[in-house]
């Protein structure tokens, strides 16, 4: 039943990103391209899809962790780390980068899977070496010297 | 470069859908809906016994548009514009950008700047400052 539930959910985010015009590269390319703004063809649609998205989650999730527990599972995950370290700066600006070049962001890459493009499986192939590659790199001894003890509060 | 119209009230809607595919997730299964770890786990080293769950997830992301073209009889359109050397650069740069900053646009740009993490605010100012410096470089530095 759980996993049907998150096979739904896929689902809503996946008609999210195509009603919101984000599974189309030339639209999220065009409101990137605040350079096109002199001549008229900025797309300004992107941010009413963070708007629109935020707005839902802020009032959403504040209701979802008032609950004892999440429906399927013993307890809440999430991310608690506040730090600013060299890894929140240099992923997102090589993540950046790539999203300029195709226009194509990690959800909306899988979903234009769905529409039957070779464009879009050679980006995810791609995409998921990258990711794999990210993971080995830092699971590396050097990389992984120091780490946080588990908390002795944890049961 | 294709024009593409503005259409503020049919991605403020989309948005709110992707919000609440994200707050769904957090009540079933307790976790950010971040496209980027969900699909990154699909792949070894398997760190909990969530595999089954996340295989069903992103392919409800790949059936979506299979259900907008049963219920609706098309799709709206999609433009790729990028050559192959460029969509396997875009996907390398991506696919490893959004695992080594722990997350992407779902992940930090929604769940996290909703939940008002710091980091998340900062990575999301990062990725959409890089995209925009990428594309200007792209087609205005010629």
């Amino acid at each position: 039943m759980a996993i049907l539930i998150q096979f739904v959910i896929g689902l809503i985010f996946g008609l999210g990103l195509i009603v919101s015009g984000m599974s189309d590269p030339a639209k999220v390319l065009n409101f990137l391209d605040v350079g096109g703004i002199p001549a008229g063809t900025w797309d300004a649609s992107l941010a009413f899809v963070m708007a629109g998205a935020v707005a839902v989650t802020f009032i959403g999730f504040g209701y979802v962790l008032r609950r004892a527990r999440p429906f399927f599972a013993e307890r809440f995950y999430l991310p608690t780390r506040r730090d600013i370290d060299s890894r929140i700066v240099a992923g997102p600006a090589i993540f950046g980068i790539g999203w300029g070049v195709a226009g194509f962001c990690p959800g909306p890459a899988l979903t234009a899977l769905g529409f039957g493009s070779s464009s879009a499986f050679i980006f995810v192939a791609a995409m998921c070496a990258g990711m794999v590659l990210a993971r080995f790199v830092a699971n590396l001894p050097s990389l992984t010297r120091f780490v946080a003890p588990a908390d002795p509060l944890e049961t | 470069m294709v024009a593409t119209s503005f259409t503020p009230m049919a991605s403020l809607v989309g948005g709110a859908l992707i919000g609440l595919a994200a707050v769904l997730l957090m009540w079933a299964t307790g976790r950010v809906a971040g496209v980027s770890g969900i699909a990154a786990r699909l792949f070894p080293p398997y760190e909990d016994g969530e595999f089954a769950g996340r295989l069903a997830f992103v392919a409800g992301l790949v059936a979506a548009p299979l259900l907008v073209r049963l219920a609706t009889g098309s799709l709206p359109p999609q433009t790729i514009e990028a050559g192959t050397v460029t969509l396997i650069v875009g996907g390398l740069l991506t696919g490893f950008g959004s695992v080594w900053g722990s997350g992407c646009t779902s992940g930090h740009g929604v769940c996290g700047l909703s939940r008002l993490s710091p980091r998340s605010l900062v990575a999301t100012v990062i990725f959409v400052a890089a995209g925009m410096a990428t594309v200007f470089v792209m087609r205005h530095w010629s």
